[in-house]
């Protein structure tokens, strides 16, 4: 009832603004005025609108400029930020006396040059001194901004130092993953094949080799069981699990060619790698080259205090650097907001969880990041996946090892198992 | 009814005594190839396709204002699917943002502004007596009315319409398992728009040929007005850009269809190991990018053109700095199709192409510029009257200026870092295009609606619309730099995330919505005293007179009821350019193009 309440209130709104126009439009027609001949006191009624509107505008952006100024990602927390800021602050210096400028200029002739009887317009159709002057100021303040810009977008977008620490962060539906590059920093290689529910990442070593193959190997295998056997499949099920195997063969292919090709040596890059789901922690002062991949679509890497962003990419790797220079604790004093944390964002459409795709993000003074360094240290790729089958002799408790389960590792793998299940159900839930 | 250009110059034949055809309803109405009436066919569809995209954005404004709370209206609209409970679900939150932006940039400001006046004026403001191909120009309406269709056909399917954003970036637009609308919703989207950018092609074609061949006696390209050339270019840019926007769409159904991977490589969604390799995702950004951004010039280049003339009639004075106003446009044109990759700074691309784009980003500033000074010129010691389409024209300035400014700071690679894809870009390019060009479009409507109908528009009524908009629309688009600049991602279904990390900010992100959906939700509301003044007036709008405006362009001296050819007798002859307002040596303040030169007085 109430909607149809609705629905009547506005269709006899509706009818009574008509008869309104109608009885305006008959005492129109009774002063012989028209609709296009605009009388002197609404032309005049608008010339002082628009006075009124420029000040409500400039009003109402100062106001929003006060109130909400400053509000929000606080000062920068990295040294690049630093510079960025300063840049934004030059910029908008600039941007907001244009705005001013021009809009009063627009929005002042418009109500002073309103007509005035008996006064006629001046016929002025061109100056080419004046477009001279206001094509070349602007491009020469243009060119200041451009120069600026330019040489801070260098120094931001160029490799990170020697001593910088290279961290990697993978992204999937819906959260994040870091991987420290361990004791040699380096991080050792990957490849989206080899990934399997205890080796979420994709990580390149003699033995997630054999272990991504172990697995297509059984996979291949129960989908030709299944389609060997007895029972009657519907015709699309039969036209997906040959669609699904032709595309495991095909991997499965590139498998055997990445055992062939494989150098062990570079395992020990890998095997050193630190795995940390849940928070990012830095320690301050410290310069940190990041790598960015991603498992299934365009993720961002988006982390507002320290004025960094940077899209993350299937098929490729992405990378960007900053140096945090004010820790967590210092930064909660200076907003004042004990519980306040650094974060990591996702910032590019990724669907459904994309708003609350993040990853906390502690920076330690370097002796707290010392002690958590060490904390974490012992828990190794090579500890948590199983060490590659030649040093697997001498640790026997490591045996079963890989995709078993047997010993099954602390964080990464059962996470791993449950966030796939996860995207799973998100995945299927509007089903 | 091919007219060639022998037609034009044909003076001695009253042209349309030769085909006596008899028109019924389907032919004058429906299937009609006459310019004027398809002018307004484009412009019904565009208005109603913006009014749903408005809608569809009042919902996900009602989610951002009001997070978890019980919505009634929600659930009236969008059922116990997708509002269960009147809360919006999330992955139809991204399906509304995706097809609001769709619609809103494709179907309202290109096919409302283009497709409606390229439509009506070009041959009357040339003094042609119809687009070059009649036929063609019928198709392009009605891809434009099937695309239109398809694309909301696909907000009712049951896996939800496209919902990768408007930009729909692969592999989430290649992937139904990544989102559900990835599905039957992204095929409708891909050929819809494909539809769109063919009907697109055949419009922008017809445009070109006509300015091109079917000019009047004496209309020399410096004699056009402004609107024309803005029309032009815009046609240029649209035949250039259209196609590459196709071909991304093309390779995207064939990854989506055909098993190709130009955009995939290296994928693991939900459980399933792809086994595309090679492809870029980046790739599809460029495709998409290098219609997108003369998109945006071929949406905003008209709203100009169209000030322009509005300005110079309203102020009775001509538009200062014709010849500069040209090249401005030119420039613009040209510039649009070198500067895509600022949408793309921080895609992974290489840094030194970034650096490239920051330049001429910064450079098509200038003629942008130039444009405002020249605008605001135009006002200084003018006689100004303010009809409704005079004050929706200086709100295109004002808007222009401010969002033209924001871009500047978006523009720089360096600081585009930290604000890209937040609450800031939304700012910019919502003033520039939802204020800016719609505000343009309004102009456009209220000043050509006598040539259109026949009938003058309530003047009282065009006033409140203005003020409502103007003020709502700002308030809605200025907070959002401000939760922009405070770091807020776009594409957001909720911000009280925020409560786990940064509590000033969730006040103020929380605050602030609010703010902007109460303004949304009045600007909104404003809308519908437009949509009475306008559906009414067409109806029992006072009879218009022949020249409402005292205006010197050409489709003035048309007369006020359509005719086929739409000149009845010769095509007029034009002897000088249409700004002479309050020239000196006339007695009347405005002197129409068909006054010949009187002796010894110099032509612009």
């Amino acid at each position: 009832m109430g909607k149809l309440g609705i629905l009547l209130v506005i269709v006899l709104g509706a009818i009574a603004i008509a008869q309104l126009v109608r009885v305006y439009e008959y005492t129109l027609k009774l002063k012989k005025t028209s609709e296009h001949d605009i009388n002197e006191r609404d032309n005049n009624l608008n010339a002082w609108l628009m006075l009124l509107f420029m000040i409500f505008q400039f009003g109402g952006f100062i106001y929003l400029m006060l109130a909400y100024g400053w509000t929000g990602r606080g000062p920068s927390a990295s040294l690049e930020g630093d510079e960025t800021d300063w840049l934004l602050n030059l910029n908008f210096v600039i941007i907001i006396a244009v705005f001013f400028l021009t809009n009063f200029l627009l929005f002042y002739f418009a109500f002073k040059y309103v007509r005035k009887p008996g006064v006629r317009a001046t016929y002025y159709p061109h100056n080419n001194k004046l477009e001279m002057i206001w094509t070349v100021v602007p491009a020469c303040v243009l060119a200041v901004i451009i120069i600026l810009g330019l040489r801070s977008w260098n120094k931001l977008t160029s490799p990170a130092g020697d001593g910088a620490v290279v961290i990697e962060l993978y992204s999937k539906q819906f959260d994040w993953t870091a991987r420290y590059a361990g004791q040699d920093n380096v991080l050792g290689k990957y490849d989206y094949k080899l990934t399997t529910a205890n080796n979420e990442l994709g990580i390149l070593t003699t033995k997630t080799i054999k272990d991504a193959i172990d697995e297509k190997e059984k996979k291949i295998k129960a989908i030709d069981l299944e389609l060997a056997s007895d029972t009657v499949l519907a015709d699309s099920v039969i036209e997906a699990r040959e669609f699904t195997l032709s595309h495991n063969e095909r991997i499965l292919r590139s498998l055997y060619q990445l055992e062939q090709n494989h150098k062990s040596e570079l395992d020990k890059n890998a095997e050193d790698d630190i795995i940390v789901k849940g928070t990012l922690v830095l320690c301050v002062g410290q310069e940190y080259e990041f790598n960015f991949r991603s498992m299934d679509v365009i993720h961002s890497a988006y982390f507002p205090h320290f004025r960094a962003q940077i899209n993350t990419v299937p098929g490729m790797t992405t990378r960007t650097k900053f140096t945090p220079k004010t820790t967590t604790a210092e930064m909660r004093k200076i907003k004042n907001d004990p519980k306040f944390k650094y974060i990591l964002m996702c910032n590019k459409i990724c669907g459904k969880a994309h708003y609350k795709m993040k990853m906390d993000i502690e920076v330690l003074s370097k002796k707290d990041f010392e002690v958590w360094y060490t904390s974490k240290s012992k828990e190794t790729f090579k500890l948590k996946y199983g060490a590659t089958p030649a040093e697997e002799s001498k640790d026997p408790a490591k045996e079963a090892g890989g995709t078993s389960g047997g010993d099954a590792p602390v964080n990464v793998p059962a996470d791993a198992a449950m966030s796939m299940k996860k995207e799973d159900e998100i995945n299927n839930e509007v089903k | 009814m091919g007219f060639n250009a022998h037609d034009s110059q044909n003076q001695g034949h009253a042209h349309h005594e030769e085909h006596h055809h008899e028109e019924n309803f389907v032919s004058k109405y429906i299937f009609s190839q006459d310019h004027k009436m398809i002018g307004k066919q484009f412009l019904m569809t565009a208005v109603f396709m913006g009014l749903i995209a408005m809608m569809l954005s009042i919902f996900f404004r009602i989610q951002l204002a009001w997070p978890g709370e019980e919505s009634p209206l929600l659930n009236t609209f969008l059922g116990d699917q997708w509002a269960p409970k009147g809360i919006l679900d999330q992955n139809m939150y991204l399906g509304l943002v995706t097809i609001h932006g769709t619609i809103m940039v494709f179907f309202l400001l290109t096919g409302g502004l283009s497709g409606t006046f390229s439509n009506i004026l070009i041959p009357l403001q040339l003094g042609a007596r119809d687009m070059a191909s009649g036929f063609l120009n019928m198709l392009s309406f009605w891809f434009f009315f099937v695309s239109s269709v398809l694309m909301l056909i696909s907000l009712f399917v049951e896996t939800g319409p496209a919902m990768a954003g408007w930009t729909v970036y692969p592999p989430l637009s290649a992937l139904p398992k990544a989102v559900p609308g990835s599905g039957l919703g992204m095929t409708l989207w891909l050929f819809s728009m494909a539809i769109f950018i063919a009907g697109s092609l055949i419009g922008s074609l017809n445009y070109i040929v006509t300015v091109l061949n079917l000019r009047t006696k004496g209309m020399t390209m410096m004699r056009m007005p402004l609107t024309i050339w803005a029309f032009f270019v815009t046609a240029v840019l649209g035949v250039l850009s259209f196609p590459v926007l196709l071909s991304a769409a093309l390779l995207l159904i064939m990854d989506r269809m055909a098993g190709t991977s130009f955009f995939l490589s290296d994928i693991i969604v939900g459980d399933e190991m792809l086994s595309n390799h090679g492809g870029s995702p980046i790739l599809f950004q460029h495709l998409f990018w290098f219609l997108g951004h003369p998109e945006v010039y071929i949406v905003l280049l008209p709203a100009l053109g169209l000030s322009s003339e509005i300005i110079a009639t309203n102020s009775r004075k001509p538009i200062f700095g014709y010849k500069a106003m040209v090249a401005s446009i030119l420039a613009i044109g040209f510039l649009s199709f070198i500067v895509w990759g600022h949408h793309m700074f921080i895609t992974g691309m290489n840094p030194f192409l970034g650096s490239v784009f920051v330049f001429t980003t910064l450079l098509i500033a200038i003629p942008s510029a130039v444009k405002v000074f020249n605008y605001i010129t135009t006002l200084w010691k003018g006689s100004l009257v303010f009809t409704p389409a005079m004050l929706f024209a200086i709100g295109l300035v004002s808007t222009f200026i401010t969002g033209g400014v924001t871009g500047i700071i978006l523009a720089d690679s360096a600081l585009d870092i930290a604000i890209h894809d937040t609450y800031f870009v939304v700012a910019h390019f919502h003033i520039v295009m939802g204020m800016s060009a719609v505000l343009g479009m309004f102009a456009g409507v209220y000043h050509w609606f006598p040539k259109m109908y026949g009938r003058m528009m309530n003047t009282r009524l065009g006033y409140v619309h203005f003020w409502i908009t103007i003020i709502g629309a700002y308030g809605v688009f200025f907070p959002m730099h401000f939760v922009g600049l405070a770091g807020a991602p776009r594409r957001y279904y909720d911000y009280s995330v925020y409560k786990e990390f940064d509590n000033s900010s969730l006040e103020m992100m929380l605050d602030l919505n609010v703010v902007i959906t109460f303004f949304a939700i009045f600007a909104a509301l404003g809308q519908a005293i437009f949509l009475f003044n306008f559906f009414y007036s067409i109806f029992r709008g006072p009879k218009a007179p022949q020249n409402p405006w005292k205006s010197n362009t050409l489709e003035w001296t048309a007369p006020v009821e359509h005719i086929h050819g739409n000149w009845p007798g010769e095509l007029p002859t034009v002897h000088r350019w249409p700004y002479d307002y309050s020239k000196p040596g006339y007695e009347e303040d405005f002197v129409p193009q068909t006054v010949p030169l009187k002796e010894g007085e110099e032509g612009h």
